[in-house]
């Protein structure tokens, strides 16, 4: 398992695209915001945390149809698929890469990016707890969908389609945490909402993943 | 007594079906007309909300079936990954697009009564946009069961899709709940509740529900039976070819 995180990871790194992509992604969109809604402080403050919730999403969404479709063509799925190591854990091990080149960086990336958009002082604690605890359930969720749609050719709009509705309560409990920590309330109860999410979908949906993979693969 | 599982079968399913359909087909028509005919015309004035409160009769039986339909797919779903009966994929298939549209319907009527109650067309209200919800993943389903060209595999993944989907579905239905207040009043036909709709809309409106559950199990019949044709169409032209 942990053989198959490194050759991930190191894949990820060595071939281009694939760490730098989703932050650029994430940078591009958060900046693209006060172009259209304008410069003004107190806007840009009041809808940071859902600008970088939605963000950080869509940098996601961008590199899920990496996680299988690459090895799904040169065929070392096949490979993987009939190694000892169940398939459960290929969908957990991969999920898991995806998570920390494009989850990981995205968290550590929030504050800077709060600062472009003006985030008050007290939400810069919320957003990465936030973005930390949620980013997991993205990653494994999104793996679910890339092993639904590795099989069809330019599936990526079609996971996006099939992703996005399966993202909708992690983004609500999200940009919750995020939003009433800007506004210095009280953000303990999405946050537990949103860590029973991350873990609930960490332990049950790699079993769907490996399902669906196994049904392509037939 | 014959069992339920019989109907397994493509060809014992379309005789059966084939045979009750026109019931079905002309019960729902007298239903409907029964029923609209009845709760527009025969029955008075809501004191508060004037006519306007007659779109009730089209608004909530769509909303029942929008939910009822994603469960009889979530059932179908269960039966094929059970026990592989081909039926009871093409009939979650053949539902599909019955419930988009009933969500749809649903929404329009709902934001059609809103524009003169709330004074808007649309709020971000719990039950409202957990229906938008709904409807995406519909679209999603529908979706992926076009993009796939083998059956079996086509079956198999939206099986799946429709039973994570559901507990999302669900996940999100509470979700909203704890992001928003809601607009929308709370359920007007439950069984279990003293507070209920006066007796006078009640029953017309019971009428029209009983419409749109015929007309659904009308159009998931005929749906059903035609794909299990073109299915059988395509198997021939297989085997011809072949020959």
């Amino acid at each position: 398992m942990i053989a198959l995180l490194t050759r991930d990871l190191r894949l990820a790194m060595r071939a281009g695209g694939g760490f730098g992509l989703g932050l650029s992604f994430f940078l591009i969109v958060v900046v693209l915001v006060p172009f259209g809604v304008g410069p003004e402080t107190a806007l840009l403050s009041k809808i940071a945390p859902g600008v970088l919730w939605v963000a950080a999403l869509l940098a996601c969404l961008l590199s899920l149809d990496r996680i299988f479709a690459l090895d799904f063509e040169d065929g070392s799925l096949d490979l993987l698929a009939t190694s000892p190591l169940p398939l459960e854990g290929v969908a957990a091990v991969k999920a898991l890469a995806h998570w920390l080149t494009t989850g990981l960086p995205l968290v550590l990336a929030a504050p800077v990016l709060g600062l472009l958009m003006s985030l008050p002082a007290s939400g810069f604690g919320p957003i990465v707890l936030s973005l930390l605890f949620g980013t997991p359930a993205l990653s494994v969720i999104g793996a679910f969908g890339a092993a639904l749609t590795v099989g069809i050719k330019r599936g990526g709009l079609l996971l996006s389609l099939l992703v996005l509705p399966l993202y909708m309560p992690t983004l609500i409990f999200g940009a919750e945490v995020a939003r009433r920590g800007a506004e210095g309330q009280d953000y303990m109860t999405p946050l537990l909402m949103l860590a029973g999410i991350s873990a609930a979908t960490l332990a049950l949906l790699p079993f769907a993943s490996a399902t669906v993979l196994r049904v392509n693969l037939r | 007594m014959a069992s339920f599982w019989e109907y397994a079968n493509p060809l014992k399913f379309m005789r059966t079906t084939e045979r009750i359909f026109p019931f079905v087909t002309w019960a729902a028509v007298v239903c409907f007309l029964g029923g609209l005919i009845w709760g527009f015309f025969f029955t008075p004035d809501d004191y508060r909300q004037g006519s306007t409160v007659k779109i009730f009769y089209i608004h909530v039986p769509s909303a029942m079936m929008a939910i009822n339909i994603w469960v009889m797919m979530l059932v179908t779903s269960l039966v094929w990954i059970v026990r592989r009966h081909h039926v009871s994929a093409l009939a979650a298939r053949a539902a599909a697009p019955v419930g988009a549209v009933m969500t749809l319907v649903a929404l329009f009527t709902g934001a059609i009564w809103g524009q003169p109650m709330w004074g808007t067309w649309w709020a971000w209200d719990p039950r409202l946009t957990s229906f938008l919800i709904l409807f995406l993943f519909y679209l999603g389903y529908m979706a992926l069961w076009a993009a796939i060209d083998d059956d079996d595999t086509a079956a198999d993944l939206t099986s799946v899709l429709c039973l994570v989907g559901s507990v999302f579905a669900l996940l999100s239905r509470y979700a909203v709940n704890f992001w928003n207040q809601g607009l929308h009043q709370a359920a007007s036909l439950s069984l279990d509740k003293e507070e209920n709709v006066a007796d006078v809309f009640w029953y017309p409106a019971l009428v029209c529900i009983a419409g749109f559950v015929l007309l659904f199990v009308a159009l998931v019949i005929i749906r059903t039976n035609t794909e299990i044709r073109a299915r059988r169409m395509r198997a021939l032209l297989a085997r011809e070819r072949q020959a």
